[in-house]
């Protein structure tokens, strides 16, 4: 049987639950168990005064029952003569938007609430847009709690005008607005009498008839997620069909590289062809070098390549975007470096130039969502923060990386030593700047090669465009890191002497550079002494209110987790701090 | 022509594909087998998704003593056919060692969550593969496929990451790990269709037998390791099979005359009852039974 998976959406208290709740008790496709677990729950926390509260069937969390809200998305499944479903109810809260998109983006059909009395909201409107957004073209406009309107005709009009103005503007195929009471009953599986001007299909008509075929026909691409070895003589690519049909003997290509489709492996034998969806093994016919994450495209017409997109971005974490920050993304079965140009907070929505470390093959989200969809991983918390829908891509990879002879390598040889960034991290006034200038003068004395980058001096030139914003604070970093990673190619040992109060740069410098390459030092003065000592007075001023985002007092300030060297300041003096800096480089090989 | 997918195909693809992506992206994995209908659907499942190379992954058995004979002589036969590696953490040996303490009410299906824990610890596993179905249980209902556990072995439910599309992120800390739920979408009815389409064998617990029963809060109970029937409950002799197969203490059998595969699907198609609700007196206990002991690290 036919399946279809649909979400419930829009604004908080709308009745989205109820609904759900409701369809499942009126179609009779209640368990007896699940049904008196409803009917004691509704005594206990019911919003309904004991009688039947739907919206328990669904809000399965302890938190949802004792709030009536719904926190999570819930996945449901029924299924009627015509088709089987699963159902997403989504909640309505601003604050978990990320967990409706969660549950949109597997939907291919969508419902609606509106509250009658209340029209469309600016949550209902956040909803529809991301609705549409993730490509769902069908959806129904429930509009509920008629029976606090007496069912009135002009009402349901109204709301459905209003609703139709508002989503001419987004890119729906069809809406279906349907008069409802969730509560009731009323219109859920068959038509009431109570709403007899009303001709249209009931929401479950509507849900066993919607069109809902996502169309994954075109040229064939097959994701590889897994290379099977079980022995030498047997070399499979494991993945899985995501659009088109491959077929034995098709042409493939991967990475410029062309072959020929020789068996579809699976455990109950080969296959001549395996539709979209398919989990197969593929053999080709050439020892073809492909690995995760590459994707075998028809090889007359395969997807692109490419690492930069104009996207659609929604960021899901309270942590907004930071313009220039260093996250991850996950396409396809490969995860890459990314990194956006604009910033964006929790629940927004936009559309953005995006950038991958690494070229990835891609399609367009509304040509083919598989190859068009990615997520962003933050580095350090590992926490799903954002979802990118790719338009297009930017430039194709053309700006290629010159090979040069005169190399690091050569440098090294040349200087007697290897290159380094020695980064110094702390609260102004730490000492920083201190200790790395008689750090410097003890490496310069011995004949090393170095440079100072120091924090106030390149506010004065190169970043003199740079504020103090946590935006700006980002994209300082970001340059200072990129200059250091060019000295050190260039031979040199680099002082970096600069607040950098956010782990997540100094990552991203780390990262830069090679392993051996970085050393990472922790000015480590507690707030109340660098406070004290206030050697520019800036803390003073901060203080009074007159220097906004200052580290440690209106800005955050995030301590190493574990730098290669730690300086206590309170008791280590400048020259004995400097000292044991030298020491641990001399102990790293560096000098 | 292009033919598509039936429904039963679509959740066999995505199940082979998250086991494909959990084989990729981490060291460490384990699958949950107890010999039980889900855990051998998993196997079954986790065969097809590296065929023909071996299972990449050991198993973990987490036993509570209390079970049935012909339960665990089908998972060391199913072991040794496949040549797999099996471990066993059995909650004996923590009883024993005093490190868990025996219920007042003999039932050991909660004490499984220490040992599970342990042993996760102990083997470093990160990724942890659970038969779990969605429309089990309504806590159920509400979990992830890739759900994070931090490195005490907890699930916060109030703070799921977003999981779109089939893009599932693995990336965890040292010490917590990832429980994956590669059934998440499949119905009771799907398991047994499947089960019936793939000719997989189970247990024959499963099928329609005679045997020796009793009576306890509405539920048909076995005598066994866990216990004996007490005063005023009396031995009958009952045609029965079981939906569900945990600890013998708090699993039920339920009345049925379904002798095979095809008898059982046309009774769980038309059943009213889940099978936790027909079957499971631990997820009776209360009414937040279920969350209460993901919460704590429960399978
Ligand atoms: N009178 C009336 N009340 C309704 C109707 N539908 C829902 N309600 C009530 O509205 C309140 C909220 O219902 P829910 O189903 O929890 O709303 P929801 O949209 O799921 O809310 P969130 O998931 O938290 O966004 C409950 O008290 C319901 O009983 C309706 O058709 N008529
Ligand atoms: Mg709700």
């Amino acid at each position: 049987m036919e399946l279809l998976r649909f979400i419930t959406c829009g604004s908080v208290d709308d009745g989205k639950s109820t609904l759900i709740g409701r369809l499942l008790y009126e179609s009779k496709l209640l368990y007896a168990d699940h049904l008196a677990a409803l009917e004691a729950d509704s005594r206990r926390v019911g919003t309904r005064g004991g009688e039947l509260d739907f919206a328990l069937l669904v809000d399965g969390l302890a938190a949802e029952r004792e709030q009536g809200i719904t926190i999570d998305v819930a996945y449901r499944f029924f299924a009627t003569e015509a088709r089987r479903f699963i159902v997403a109810d989504t909640p309505g809260h601003e604050q978990y938007t990320r967990n409706m998109v969660t549950g949109a983006s597997t939907a291919e059909a969508a419902v609606i609430l509106l509250d009658a009395r209340k029209g469309v909201l600016s949550q209902t409107r956040r909803h529809a847009r991301i609705v549409s957004l993730l490509g769902i073209r069908h959806v129904a406009v429930a509009v509920n709690k008629l029976d606090l309107l007496d069912y009135s005709q002009e009402a349901f009009d109204a709301v459905a005008a209003q609703f139709a103005e508002f989503a001419a503007e987004l890119d729906f195929a069809e809406i279906t607005c349907v008069p409802m009471s969730a509560t009731e009953g009323v219109n859920v599986i068959g038509h009431s009498e109570l709403t007899p001007w009303y001709d249209g299909p009931t929401l479950l008509q509507w849900l066993e008839t919607v069109d809902a075929g996502s169309a994954q026909d075109g040229p064939s691409r097959f994701l590889v997620q897994w290379v099977n070895r079980p022995d030498s003589t047997f070399r499979g690519l494991s993945g899985r069909v995501l659009r088109g049909t491959l077929r034995q003997g098709d042409a493939v290509s991967t990475g410029g590289r062309t072959s020929t489709v020789d068996r579809i492996v699976t455990m109950d034998g080969d296959l001549a062809e395996a539709p979209a969806g398919s989990s197969v093994t593929v053999v080709l016919a050439d020892d073809v070098d492909a690995s995760r994450g590459d994707v075998l495209g028809a090889a007359a017409d395969p997807p692109g390549v490419a690492d930069s997109f104009q996207a659609h971005l929604v960021w899901l974490n309270e942590n907004g975007l930071l313009p220039g920050r260093q996250y991850l993304a996950k396409i396809g079965a490969r995860t890459v470096g990314f990194t956006a140009t604009k910033a964006l907070q929790l629940n927004e929505i936009g559309v953005d130039k995006v950038h991958f470390d690494a070229p990835v093959p891609f399609e367009g989200y509304r040509t083919n969502r598989d190859l068009g969809s990615f997520v962003v991983l933050d580095r350090l918390s590992n926490a799903t923060v954002g979802a990118g829908m790719i338009d297009f891509a930017l430039s194709p990879a053309n700006v290629r990386w010159q090979t040069l002879t005169v190399d690091k390598q050569a440098r090294i040889a040349r200087n007697g030593h290897r290159p380094c960034v020695v980064w110094l991290t702390g609260l102004s006034g730490a000492g920083k700047s201190t200790i790395a200038d008689l750090v410097e003068k003890a490496l310069h004395a011995e004949g090393r090669h170095t440079f100072l980058l120091d924090g106030d001096n390149v506010r004065h030139g190169l970043n003199s465009d740079l504020g103090f914003t946590d935006a700006d604070r980002v994209e300082n970093i970001r340059r200072i890191a990129e200059v250091a990673a060019l000295m050190v190619d260039a031979g040199l040992i680099v002082l970096v002497s600069f607040i950098s109060p956010f782990r997540a740069e100094r990552a991203l410098a780390r990262g830069l550079v090679g392993e051996n390459e970085f050393c990472e030092v922790f000015v480590d003065t507690p707030l109340e002494v660098a406070e004290e000592r206030d050697p520019k007075g800036l803390y003073r001023k901060a203080r009074r209110g007159e220097l906004a985002n200052f580290t440690g007092i209106d800005s955050p300030y995030e301590p190493p987790e574990e730098p290669e060297i730690r300086l206590d300041t309170t008791t280590l003096s400048p020259e004995a701090a400097a000292a044991a800096v030298v020491a641990r480089l001399r102990a790293l090989g560096v000098c | 022509m292009t033919l598509a997918l039936d429904t039963l195909g679509r959740l066999e693809s995505e199940a082979i594909h998250i086991f494909r992506e959990v084989a990729g992206e981490f060291d460490r994995p384990v699958i949950l087998f107890s010999g039980g209908k889900d855990s051998t659907l998993l196997l079954h499942l986790a065969i097809k998704a590296f065929y023909p190379a071996p299972v990449p992954f050991p198993l973990l058995h987490v036993d509570t003593g209390h079970n049935f004979d012909e339960v665990i002589e089908f998972r060391d036969r199913v072991v040794a056919q496949h040549g797999l590696r099996l471990e066993v953490a059995k909650v004996q040996d923590w009883i024993d060692d005093g490190r868990l303490e025996e219920r007042p009410d003999g039932t050991r299906n909660p004490l499984q969550t220490v040992p599970l824990l342990d042993s996760i610890t102990q083997h470093k596993f990160d990724a942890v593969f659970g038969g779990g179905r969605r429309d089990e249980e309504r806590a159920r209902a509400k979990e992830r496929i890739f759900s994070l556990r931090t490195a005490f072995g907890q699930w916060d439910p109030k703070r799921q990451r977003p999981e779109l599309w089939n893009l599932y992120n693995g990336r965890h800390r040292a010490g917590e790990h990832v429980r994956v739920f590669p059934l998440s979408n499949w119905t009771e009815l799907d398991v047994w269709n499947y089960i019936e389409r793939e000719g997989i064998e189970l247990p024959d617990i499963y099928y329609s037998h005679e045997r020796e029963v009793f009576l306890r809060d509405g539920m048909w109970l076995a005598e066994g390791p866990w216990g004996k029937a007490r005063e005023g409950e009396t031995l009958q002799r009952k045609v029965v099979r079981y939906r569900t197969v945990g600890d013998g203490s708090c699993t039920g059998a339920v009345e049925s005359d379904a002798a095979d595969i095809h008898a059982v699907i046309a009774e769980v198609a038309a059943s009213r009852l889940t099978e936790r609700g027909a079957t499971r007196a631990d997820d009776r206990l209360s009414e937040a039974a279920m969350e209460d002991r993901k919460r704590e690290g429960y399978f």
